[in-house]
C-alpha cells in the first residue's frame, strides 16, 4: 500500500515535468522578444501579466471567465486526437456554434427560459457538431486530410458570419454596423456567483470534461474511439467499425467546440460581432490540450492557466510597453516544448529500449498521454 | 575444367579456407539496450573465402550482432578487426567502404523506385547528375557474371521476392563488397530458391568473397557453411567450429538451446467432426488490386488442423483476411458452421465463434500503448459481462479476468496495468494467443503463430494450439515454416500464386514434395499420397 | 479578350505565392515531412520582406532578407521535427502560432500602431519586349513582376533536380523508406534536415512576394491560407513540380474569378465569393487519386534504432 503510494507520488511528479519545463522554457524564451521589442524589463513584463492573472480575487474571477472558452476547444482537440484525427477546426466550430446559438436566440425572444436556454445550447453544439461531421465525412469517403479540410473550413466559418451579420441576422436597431441583435434574456446564461463575472458556463464546462473522461474511459463507445486512435489496424481487427468511429470523435470535437462558442456569446459577449472571434480560441485549445497531454485534469489546469495567460496579457500591455502578442509567441514555444518534449528527456533509461523498439510511431506519440 | 575436377578444386578451397586469412575478428563485442544485454563478449573470427554460420535462437543476438559489425549500433564494449586492422565502425557508410556488404531479414529496398535506382541510392561514386543508362549497363554486366539476372529499370514492387534478394546482393556487390552478411536468407524462398541461393553463394566465394550465413535453420548450414559459430542468450555457445566435425543436426541444436531438446510437437491422432469450415471457389484481389486469390476451395472439420503452407505473399494473407471480413472476396462462398460468412463484416463473422491470431500481432493484435487489461477485452468489449447496461465497461470484472487469463496462458507482467508495449515479443504472443482461445473459438485462424519467437514460447503455443484442436475446434494454421505446419497440420494445403497446388495428408508430407508445390510445379506423385 | 487578357495575367501573378511555396515544400515533402507550418513561413517572409525593403529601400535586398529570415525560422521546426522527431503537425501548428505571434509583435515594434504603411520599393512589371507584344496572351504571360517568370522557370529545374540528380534521389528514397537509406550510408537527418531548409527558401520568397509583388504592405492577415494551399497543392498535384503547377494555376484562377464574379453582380454575396478558393481547396483535396506519389514514411519521423 505505502509503495503504490509512492509509485503514485513519483508518477504524478513524473507528469508534471515535462509540462513545468516546457511553461519554463517558453516564458524564458519569450522574455527575449520582451527585451528586443519593448523597453519594459521581461520581470516587470510578467509580473504585470501574473498580478493581472492572479492577483486577486477579481483577476482570477476574469481568468476563469476567459479560461471557459479554452476548456471547450481544448475538448475538441483531444477528442479527435484520441481517435487519431487531428482537429485543427475547432476554431471554426466555435464560430458556427456561436452563429447557430445566436440565431437561435435571437429568433425566438417569445419562449420561456427553460425552453430557450437549453435550445440555445443545443443549436450551438449541433452547429459546431456538423461543421465537425463535414471533415470527417470528407475524410472517410474522399481520403481528404483533415489537416488542410479543417483550416479551410475556419476561414469559410469566418466568411459565413461576415455574411450572416451584415445580413440575415443583423441588429436592425443598430443601424448599418455589423452585428446581431443582443441575446434575450430568455437565452443568456447567467452568473455563477453574484458580484462575480464568471458564468454558469464554468459548471458547464466541467461536466463537459466529465463526460469526456466517463465517455473515453467508462463505456464501449470510447473504447473503440481510442483503439482506432492508437491502432486503427487492430480496431478492424477487433470489427470496430473504423469510418465510423472517426465520425463520431469529430461529432463530440465539433460540438464541444460549438458549445464553448455558444456560450461566450450567451453568456459573455451579448452578441454575434465580426470581432467576436478577435482571440483565437481554437489555436489556443490545441496549446490547452497538448500541454493537458489530452487529459481531462490536465485540459483543466492547462485551461485555467491559459485563461490566465490571456488575462493578464491585457494588464501586461496596458501597464507596460511589452505587446499582449508576446503572449502568442509564449503559447506557440508551449506547444513546440510540449509536442517536442523529449529534448528534455532525462537519462532514467526506464523502457526506454523496449519502447523505441517495439512501439509504432503512432503509439510512441501518445506515450505521455496514458493515464 | 571438367567436372570431376572441379569437384576436386571446390574440396582443396574448402580445406584451405578454414586455414586462410582472417578477414575479420571481433573482440568481446558487447552490446546493452538500457539494462537488456543483447550480446555479452562475444568473439567472431572469419576467413577469407569462407561461409561463416552464425547460429542462434531468434533474440539470441545475431543481428544485433551484426548490426554492430555493419554500423548500425555503436557497440557498449569491445573490438573489431578488419583486415588485421583494428577498426570503428560509426555507420553503414564506413561499413561499406570497408567492404562490407549485408543483406537484411527485411530487404531495404525501396518498392517505388526501379531496380537500377534503388542499386545506386547513396553509392558514393555518382556524379551530381545521376547517368542510370551508365549504370544499368555495368549492373547487367555483374550481373550475368554472378548468374543473377534482373531487368534493372523494373520497379522493385514488380520483382519476385526471390528477385529482390538477389538485387540485394547485386547492389553490395556493386559497392565493391568482401564481406557479406546474409541475415535469415532463406526465410522467404522456397525450398528450390534455397538451392538457387546456394550456388550463388558458392558462385560468389570461387570468386574469393567471404559469407557470414545468419541463420536458425540447422539443415541449411549443414549443407552450405565451412564453420559455425553459435550464440545463445547473446553469449558464444561455440565458436568457429567446423561443420565437418559436426555429426548432426541434433548436436547443434543443443547449442543453441542449451538443453537437450525434442523438436517435435506430441500431437494424438485427430478425430474430424462435422464440418466447421467450408470455403468454395473464394477468389479475391489485393490491395494493389491484383487477383490474390484465384478459385480457392477447402474445408475443415471439428478436431482438425489444415495446414496452409507457402511462400510468403501467395494469398495467405488475403485468405485470412477474406475469412475474418477485412477485405472482400470477389467470388465464392464462404460458410461457417454452416451459416454464410462471405462479405460480412468482421463484427458479424466474430460472432461465429471465430477467433484469430494475427499475422503481425504488434500490428494488428494488440494495442501497445494500452495496458494489459485494455488489450484483454479488445475482441469482447461490447457484450456481456465485459461491458454491461448502458454501454459501461465494467472494468473491475475486467481486472479480475485480466489476472486470471494472465497467470494461465503464461503471460509473464508486473501486472494488467502494465503497457503491452512493454512486454516482451513471447509475452506479447502468449497475451494474444491467450486472449483468443480464451473465447473457446469453434474455427481458429492462426497466422505464423511463432514467428519470432523462441524454442521455449514456440513449443508452447504449438502445444496450446494442438490442445485446442483436441477440444474440438477447427483449426486453420497458416505458416512460412514448413517444419511447423509438417508437425502441427492433419491436412496440409499448398498456395501459390493464389492457388491450391495441392492437398497432402500429414503423414504423406515430405520437404521435397511440399517445395514443389510451394515452387508452384504440380507434382503427380505428390498429390497421390 | 481584354478580359481574357487580364484573367490571365491575374491568374498567373495570384497563383506564383503558392507555386513559389510549394515548390519548395513539395521537395521536403518528398522527404518525408509535412510542414502544415508553412503558412506561417510565408508569413514571416511577408514581414521580413517588407521590413528589408523599407531599410535597405530594395526589393531585391529585401527578399533576400525574407529568405534568409524564413529559413532561420524554418530551422526551428527542422529542429524540432526531424531531429527531435516530434509529431509534424503539432509543431507544424506551433511554428504558425509562433509566426502569428512574431509578426505582430515585431510589427508593431517597428511600424508602430499607425494607420498607414510605410511606402516600400516593391515588384513592378517587367515587360519583355517582342513576347509582350503577341496578341492576347502577350500581355498575359510577359507583362509580369519577375518572381512570376522564376516561378515558372523553376518548374523543369525542379523537375530535374528532383527526378534526375543525385541529391533527388536520395530525397525521395528517404521519404519511402528512410531505413534502407540508412543502411546504404545516407543520412536521413541531414537530407530531410536540409530539404527544410530549402523549402523555407522558397516560402519566404513566396512570402515576400505576396506583401511586396501583389501588396505593397504587412497586415497580420495577408498571408490568410496561402500557406495552407501550399501544402494542399502538393498533395494534389501528386509530389511533382508539374504537377504543383497545375495546382497552383487552378487555385490562381480561383483567386482571379473573384473580382469577376463580384463584377458580374449575379446577386451572390460577397462572403460567398471570398469562399471560392478555400472550397477549391477542399474540392481538390476530395478529388486527389488514392494510387499517388505520396512517400510512403510521409510524417513518420525516422528513429535509428
Amino acid at each position: 500500500m505505502k509503495h503504490s503510494l509512492s509509485t503514485k507520488v513519483t508518477n504524478f511528479v513524473r507528469n508534471l515535468y515535462y509540462p513545468i519545463v516546457a511553461i519554463v522554457a517558453s516564458l524564458l524564451l519569450g522574455s527575449l522578444v520582451i527585451i528586443a521589442t519593448s523597453t519594459t524589463s521581461p520581470i516587470d513584463a510578467y509580473r504585470s501579466l501574473f498580478v493581472g492573472a492572479f492577483g486577486g480575487l477579481r483577476q482570477f474571477d476574469e481568468t476563469l471567465l476567459k479560461a471557459i472558452p479554452f476548456i471547450f476547444t481544448a475538448l475538441s482537440f483531444a477528442m479527435a486526437k484520441r481517435c487519431g484525427i487531428i482537429n485543427l477546426g475547432a476554431e471554426g466550430q466555435f464560430a458556427i456554434g456561436a452563429l447557430m446559438g445566436t440565431i437561435v436566440g435571437v429568433s425566438f425572444p417569445n419562449l420561456p427560459l427553460y425552453l430557450h436556454l437549453p435550445l440555445t445550447l443545443i443549436a450551438g453544439f449541433l452547429g459546431g457538431a456538423l461543421f465537425g461531421l463535414i471533415p470527417a465525412v470528407l475524410k472517410v469517403q474522399f481520403g481528404a486530410s483533415e489537416l488542410i479540410t479543417t483550416i479551410m473550413l475556419n476561414y469559410i466559418a469566418k466568411e459565413l458570419i461576415s455574411y450572416f451579420v451584415n445580413g440575415p441576422i443583423m441588429d436592425s436597431a443598430s443601424s448599418s454596423y455589423p452585428q446581431s441583435a443582443p441575446i434575450p434574456e430568455t437565452a443568456r446564461l447567467g452568473r455563477l456567483i453574484p458580484g462575480m463575472r464568471v458564468h454558469w458556463g464554468l459548471v458547464l464546462a466541467l461536466l463537459a470534461v466529465l463526460f469526456y473522461y466517463v465517455y473515453l474511459w467508462k463505456t464501449k463507445g470510447g473504447y473503440e474511439l481510442r483503439v482506432v486512435g492508437l491502432n486503427p489496424h487492430a480496431g478492424s481487427y477487433a470489427g470496430m467499425n473504423i469510418k465510423r468511429s472517426i465520425i463520431r470523435s469529430m461529432i463530440f470535437a465539433g460540438g464541444f467546440a460549438g458549445l464553448g462558442g455558444c456560450i461566450e456569446i450567451i453568456a459573455v459577449q451579448g452578441r454575434l460581432m465580426m470581432t467576436s472571434f478577435a482571440v483565437s480560441y481554437g489555436f489556443t485549445g490545441i496549446a490547452v490540450a497538448l500541454l493537458g497531454s489530452n487529459n481531462p485534469v490536465g485540459i483543466v489546469v492547462a485551461g485555467l492557466l491559459f485563461g490566465g495567460l490571456q488575462n493578464g496579457a491585457l494588464k501586461m500591455q496596458a501597464m507596460t510597453t511589452a505587446s499582449s502578442s508576446v503572449v502568442l509567441v509564449v503559447q506557440a514555444l508551449v506547444i513546440l516544448f510540449v509536442a517536442g518534449r523529449l529534448m528534455f528527456r532525462l537519462r532514467t533509461g526506464r523502457y526506454l529500449k523496449q519502447r523505441t523498439l517495439a512501439i509504432p510511431p503512432v503509439a510512441m506519440d501518445e506515450r505521455g498521454e496514458q493515464r | 575444367m571438367s567436372e570431376m575436377n572441379q569437384e576436386v578444386s571446390v574440396n582443396e578451397v574448402k580445406e584451405d579456407r578454414v586455414a586462410g586469412k582472417e578477414i575479420l575478428r571481433m573482440v568481446n563485442v558487447s552490446k546493452h539496450f538500457a539494462q537488456v544485454v543483447a550480446n555479452k563478449d562475444v568473439n567472431l573470427t572469419v576467413v577469407e573465402g569462407e561461409v561463416h554460420a552464425l547460429l542462434g535462437e531468434n533474440g539470441a543476438g545475431k543481428s544485433t550482432l551484426m548490426n554492430v559489425l555493419y554500423g548500425l549500433y555503436a557497440p557498449s564494449a569491445g573490438e573489431v578487426y578488419y583486415k588485421g586492422e583494428k577498426v570503428e565502425i560509426h555507420s553503414p557508410g564506413q561499413a561499406i567502404n570497408l567492404g562490407i556488404g549485408m543483406v537484411h531479414q527485411h530487404f531495404m529496398l525501396i518498392p517505388a523506385l526501379s531496380a537500377i535506382e534503388n542499386v545506386v541510392l547513396g553509392y558514393e561514386g555518382n556524379g551530381t547528375v545521376l547517368d542510370l543508362k551508365a549504370a544499368a549497363k555495368t549492373f547487367s554486366d555483374m550481373s550475368k557474371q554472378y548468374g543473377m539476372a534482373i531487368d534493372p529499370w523494373m520497379r522493385v514492387e514488380q520483382l519476385s521476392v526471390g528477385q529482390q534478394q538477389r538485387l540485394e546482393i547485386l547492389k553490395a556487390l556493386y559497392r565493391d563488397a568482401e564481406l557479406l552478411i546474409l541475415d535469415e536468407p532463406t526465410a522467404v524462398l522456397t525450398p528450390q530458391e534455397v538451392e538457387n541461393l546456394f550456388d550463388i553463394i558458392r558462385q560468389l566465394t570461387k570468386e574469393g568473397k567471404t559469407i557470414i550465413f545468419i541463420s536458425h535453420k540447422l539443415n541449411e548450414i549443414m549443407t552450405i557453411c565451412d564453420r559455425c559459430t553459435v550464440l545463445r542468450n547473446g553469449r558464444v555457445a561455440a565458436e568457429g567450429l567446423p561443420v565437418k566435425d559436426i555429426k548432426n543436426a541434433n548436436q547443434l541444436a543443443e547449442l543453441m538451446v542449451g538443453q537437450t531438446v525434442n523438436l517435435k510437437t506430441d500431437k494424438s491422432v485427430a478425430k474430424p467432426g462435422e464440418v466447421v469450415l467450408q470455403v468454395k471457389n473464394v477468389s479475391a484481389l489485393n490491395d494493389r488490386k491484383l487477383q490474390a486469390l484465384n478459385d480457392v476451395s477447402f474445408e475443415i472439420r471439428a478436431g482438425e488442423i489444415l495446414g496452409v503452407a507457402g511462400v510468403d505473399g501467395n494469398g495467405q494473407s488475403e485468405l485470412v483476411k477474406v475469412l475474418t471480413g477485412l477485405i472482400p472476396a470477389s467470388e465464392g462462398q464462404v460458410r461457417i458452421s454452416g451459416v454464410d460468412c462471405i462479405n460480412k463484416s468482421p463484427k458479424q463473422i466474430l460472432e461465429h465463434g471465430v477467433s484469430h491470431i494475427p499475422e503481425d500481432r504488434q500490428k494488428m493484435g494488440m494495442i501497445a500503448a494500452m495496458n494489459l487489461r485494455e488489450n484483454i477485452c479488445l475482441m469482447e468489449y461490447d457484450r456481456m459481462p465485459y461491458s454491461g447496461k448502458g454501454g459501461l465497461l465494467r472494468w473491475s470484472w475486467i481486472d479480475e479476468h485480466s489476472r486470471e487469463l494472465c497467470s494461465k496462458y503464461q503471460v509473464r507482467t508486473p501486472g494488467v496495468q502494465e503497457l503491452a508495449g512493454n512486454l516482451s515479443g513471447g509475452n506479447q504472443q502468449k497475451l494474444v494467443v491467450g486472449r483468443e482461445l480464451d473465447r473457446e473459438p469453434k474455427l481458429l485462424i492462426a497466422v505464423h503463430p511463432s514467428r519470432g519467437l523462441d524454442i521455449g514460447a514456440t513449443k508452447y503455443i504449438q502445444s496450446r494450439i494442438v490442445e485446442e484442436r483436441d477440444r474440438g475446434a477447427a483449426v486453420l494454421l497458416v505458416s512460412t515454416e514448413l517444419d511447423e505446419v509438417m508437425d502441427l497440420s492433419d491436412r496440409i494445403i499448398v498456395l501459390y500464386e493464389g492457388e491450391i497446388m495441392g492437398t497432402i495428408e500429414q503423414k504423406d508430407a515430405d520437404r521435397n514434395a511440399l517445395g514443389l508445390l510451394m515452387a508452384g510445379i504440380k507434382n503427380n506423385e505428390a498429390q497421390a499420397g | 479578350m481584354q478580359g481574357i487578357t487580364s484573367f490571365l495575367q491575374a491568374t498567373l501573378r495570384l497563383a506564383t505565392p503558392t507555386l513559389l511555396a510549394s515548390l519548395g515544400i513539395v521537395f521536403s515533402e518528398r522527404a518525408g515531412i509535412v510542414n502544415i507550418g508553412t503558412e506561417g513561413m510565408m508569413l514571416i517572409g511577408a514581414l521580413a520582406g517588407v521590413m528589408g525593403s523599407y531599410y535597405t529601400g530594395s526589393v531585391i535586398l529585401g527578399t533576400l532578407i525574407a529568405m534568409l529570415v524564413t529559413v532561420l525560422f524554418v530551422s526551428i521546426f527542422g529542429f524540432f521535427t526531424v531531429i527531435i522527431k516530434a509529431d509534424q503537425t503539432v509543431i507544424g501548428t506551433g511554428m504558425n502560432i509562433l509566426a502569428a505571434g512574431l509578426t505582430i509583435t515585431a510589427n508593431r515594434a517597428v511600424f508602430g500602431a499607425s494607420t498607414s504603411p510605410p511606402s516600400i520599393d516593391v515588384f513592378d512589371s517587367w515587360r519583355i519586349p517582342l513576347l509582350a507584344d503577341i496578341p492576347v496572351i502577350g500581355p498575359a504571360l510577359f507583362n509580369q513582376p519577375i518572381p512570376v517568370y522564376l516561378a515558372f522557370l523553376f518548374v523543369p529545374i525542379a523537375g530535374f533536380i528532383m527526378f534526375r540528380t543525385n541529391t533527388g534521389l536520395k530525397l525521395r528514397a528517404v521519404g519511402e523508406n528512410p531505413r534502407a537509406c540508412d543502411t546504404v550510408g545516407i543520412s536521413v537527418t541531414k537530407v530531410r534536415f536540409l530539404a527544410v531548409l530549402y523549402s523555407g527558401v522558397l516560402a519566404g520568397f513566396a512570402g515576400a512576394f505576396v506583401s511586396m509583388g501583389q501588396m505593397s504592405f504587412f497586415t497580420e492577415g495577408i498571408i490568410s491560407g496561402g500557406g495552407f494551399m501550399a501544402v494542399a497543392a502538393v498533395v494534389f498535384g501528386n509530389y511533382t513540380p508539374r504537377g504543383v503547377m497545375f495546382s497552383s494555376l487552378v487555385f490562381g484562377a480561383a483567386y482571379a474569378l473573384m473580382p469577376r464574379i463580384q463584377a458580374a453582380s449575379m446577386g451572390i454575396p460577397g462572403q460567398f465569393i471570398l469562399m471560392l478558393p478555400y472550397l477549391i481547396t477542399i474540392i481538390a483535396l476530395c478529388l486527389v487519386i488514392r494510387r499517388s506519389n505520396r512517400p510512403t514514411s510521409s510524417a513518420v519521423p525516422y528513429i535509428k534504432e
